[in-house]
């Protein structure tokens, strides 16, 4: 039942976006959500998107599959123009493209079970008859650890881990290559956290799925994440693998976003030195001059404020947007 | 040790909606005193909320309540007061920040005037130096240009700076304990730092009493000095920060510390996964309320309900509610 996406080779990445800018026109003023990004997720990739709130994860997330339409910029999906793929064949990209939003609920009908919440899809896709439809609803159950018994509930009467798991399961019905999942872990708790951030690592393993996650909790992303965006302002200050950004951060940013994450261990965490960044971000309708960073980093010079760095290579193999990071040596603040 | 300033023992609180009725809190207890931080850890439904804030009279709207167990504040009884005494104590001795601000704000009013209010009703002073005090709390609390927001909506505020508008709220009124419940989980990693540092100060400062109510473990190891555990209604360990987040007894505490990664541990730390659901507190059964999800769990924890025992030599009390794991592991008790 999946129809594998024609794209240029297997070689192609999952998604390619250049010069990719979402401008919103508000009373207030031109808010740029969404500024200029580049982003490569490579084909297999479980890949984080971190930042503060505010700095445009939710709407590159959108622009990226075309639930949001871009100012300007290009985005393919496997080796595919995005734009000409949705319009071409507007099924078999939604086969081959899941959104998860952060609100499970949100994108459920309070009114349908999660039987029929599930079938849905594949009745919307004309996949299969009645009894292989309920086939591929139990398969749906197993593949993300729930119950029958939960098939005739409504969402509503569902814990925050289950509900989770039926949007997961909903998203995969149709064989999707591709998952973008905003926040999926935001409203779970801690050990429910784990088992759906498990959940996902193994669907990867199992299926082959490229993720796309946009997370809070940079511990859990520098876990299961293979590679990093980090957003500041509607820009990416740093990307790379997950682990080396994490380890070495080049960009003073992804260092007092990582240092403001406590510690599990009080020891640890009493001892450790702390980067405490002062405010809130400013605002994306008037981003600061120059280095978007230069308000709230302590390690400003002049010159951030004149000119706006771009993404240069790094030491851990990424790249960092920071006047003082090169593949040589990087400030640490 | 200080004697506790709130003291709460052998507390069960019963729910009662038309269609179901809950045992929220299940015979639990807990003590925190003056310069002390005490964090009440669980997942969500645990029954931090009701334990902590049900004997002060703060209970869900809308559900019948039957509330049992002893209940302290400055050695006094609070259960047996008036409708009226308590109210006053939650206004002056208890300072509550929540996890929605807006929850505690007027949205219609200017956010100065209300700590002004709350500084006149419960401080004791005069309309003049209250809106003198309304400005320095708004300072206090760590908000920028504070004779600015003195005249600002609740809604002009970011989400970090409400919060700190609200910690100002609390703290108009001088409370000699500050309750915190759940007051990061809905901010940036980066706002939620700030947020620490500042009750962290606060206390040091005023040296009054913290209870964090929280399910996040981060924020237990900045802030507290001991932590309370607690699973379905009842406390399964409690002890020093550093006992309990290190050398976890409870099969319960340690899944729930496994599952959250570290990433400055140099161990794979990972985030394994407790399997199963939190039981239904409307079916009260006899035995361990953890038995059907605990890895450790033998025949007879489905039949007594295991009672919290003093382990280790330290000088704060460790507790914990597991007979199994205290014995298979040769733990030593003493009491
Ligand atoms: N539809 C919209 N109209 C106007 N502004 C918007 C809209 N959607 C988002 N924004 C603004 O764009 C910025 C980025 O928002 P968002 O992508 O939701 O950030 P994040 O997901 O990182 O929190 C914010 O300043 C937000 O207020
Ligand atoms: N408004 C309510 N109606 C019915 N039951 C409630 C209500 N509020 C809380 N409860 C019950 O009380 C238990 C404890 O709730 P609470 O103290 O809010 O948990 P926590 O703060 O740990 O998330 C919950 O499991 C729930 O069953
Ligand atoms: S360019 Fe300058 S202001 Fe920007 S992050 Fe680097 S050092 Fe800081
Ligand atoms: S008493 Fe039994 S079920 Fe309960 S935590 Fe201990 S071993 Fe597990
Ligand atoms: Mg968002
Ligand atoms: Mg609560």
């Amino acid at each position: 039942m999946t129809d594998t996406p024609q794209t240029d080779g297997p070689m192609t990445d999952a998604i390619d976006a250049r010069g990719l800018k979402v401008h919103f026109q508000t009373a207030a003023g031109l808010v740029r959500a969404v500024d200029g990004v580049d982003l490569t997720v490579r084909r297999g990739a479980f890949h984080g998107i971190v930042g503060e709130s505010g700095c445009g994860k939710t709407t590159l997330a959108r622009a990226l599959i075309g639930l949001q339409s871009a100012t300007v910029g290009q985005v393919s999906i496997f080796g595919r123009d995005r734009a000409d793929w949705a319009k071409a064949d507007r099924k078999g990209f939604a086969r081959a493209v899941q959104f998860i939003f952060q609100d499970p609920l949100g994108s459920m009908s309070r009114r349908q079970t999660v039987g029929q919440t599930l079938e849905e899809p594949l009745q919307i896709h004309g996949i299969g008859d009645n009894k292989a439809r309920r086939a591929r609803v139990q398969e749906l159950l197993d593949l993300v650890a729930l119950p029958e018994t939960v098939l005739d509930r409504l969402p509503r009467s569902l814990s925050g881990g289950q509900r989770q798991r039926v949007s997961i399961a909903r998203a995969l019905a149709l064989s999707p290559q591709l998952l973008i999942c905003d926040e999926p872990l935001s409203a779970l708790d801690v050990s429910v956290r784990a088992q759906i951030v498990n959940l996902f690592a193994r669907l990867q393993a199992q299926l082959g799925l490229t993720i796309v996650i946009v997370a809070h909790d940079l511990a859990i992303v520098r876990e299961v994440c293979s590679s990093v965006t980090v957003m500041y302002l509607g820009r990416v200050a740093e990307e790379g693998e997950a682990k080396a950004v994490f380890s070495d951060p080049a960009h003073p940013y992804s260092q007092a976003l990582l240092s403001a994450v406590p510690s599990p261990n009080p020891v640890t965490e009493a001892t450790r030195p702390r980067i405490l960044l002062a405010g809130d971000p400013p605002s994306p309708r008037n981003p600061p001059p120059g280095c978007r960073f230069s308000s709230r980093c302590p390690v400003v010079e002049p010159r951030c404020r004149e000119a706006e760095p771009v993404l240069r290579p790094v030491a851990h193999g990424g790249a960092a947007a920071c006047h003082l990071a090169d593949a040589d040596a990087h400030a640490m603040i | 040790m200080t004697a506790p300033i709130y003291q709460v023992e052998g507390l069960v609180i019963d729910l009662y909606t038309p269609t179901v009725s809950v045992r929220a809190v299940d015979g639990a207890g807990f003590h925190v005193a003056p310069g002390e931080t005490l964090a009440i850890v669980g997942e969500s439904g645990s029954g931090k909320t009701v334990m902590t804030l049900g004997p002060l009279g703060l209970l869900p709207e809308g559900v019948a309540v039957d509330l049992r167990g002893t209940a302290r504040a400055d050695g006094k009884d609070i259960l047996a007061m008036s409708p009226a005494e308590l109210s006053r104590l939650r206004g002056g001795f208890f300072g509550v920040i929540f996890q929605d601000p807006m929850s505690a704000l007027n949205p219609m009013l200017k956010i100065g005037p209300q700590l002004a209010e709350q500084a006149r009703r419960f401080a004791g002073l005069s309309a003049a130096e209250a809106c003198k005090e309304a400005v320095s709390l708004l300072a206090r609390s760590g908000i920028p240009d504070p004779e600015d927001r003195y005249d600002r909506y609740p809604h002009e505020l970011s989400g970090g700076m409400l919060q700190r508008a609200m910690i100002a709220l609390a703290l108009a009124a001088r409370p000699r304990v500050l309750i915190a419940d759940e007051p990061t989980t809905a901010l940036d990693a980066t706002v939620q730092a700030q947020i620490l540092a500042l009750i962290r100060q606060i206390q040091k400062e005023d040296g009054i009493a913290v209870i964090l109510i929280t399910h996040d473990i981060g924020a237990v190891s900045v802030l507290a000095d001991r932590v309370a555990v607690l699973y379905a209604g009842q406390v399964a360990e409690e002890g020093s920060a550093i006992d309990v987040l290190t050398a976890p007894v409870h099969p319960y505490t340690r899944g729930l510390l496994a599952s959250v990664p570290d990433f400055r541990s140099d161990s794979a730390s990972g985030t394994k996964e407790i399997p199963g659901i939190p039981p239904n507190q409307a079916q009260l059964e006899a035995g361990c309320r953890f038995a059907d999800r605990c890895d450790r769990v033998q025949p007879q924890c489905n039949t007594r309900r295991p009672r919290l025992q003093t382990v280790g030599m330290g000088v704060v009390p460790h507790r914990v509610a597991c007979p199994v794991v205290i014995a298979a592991e040769g733990i030593v008790t003493h009491d």
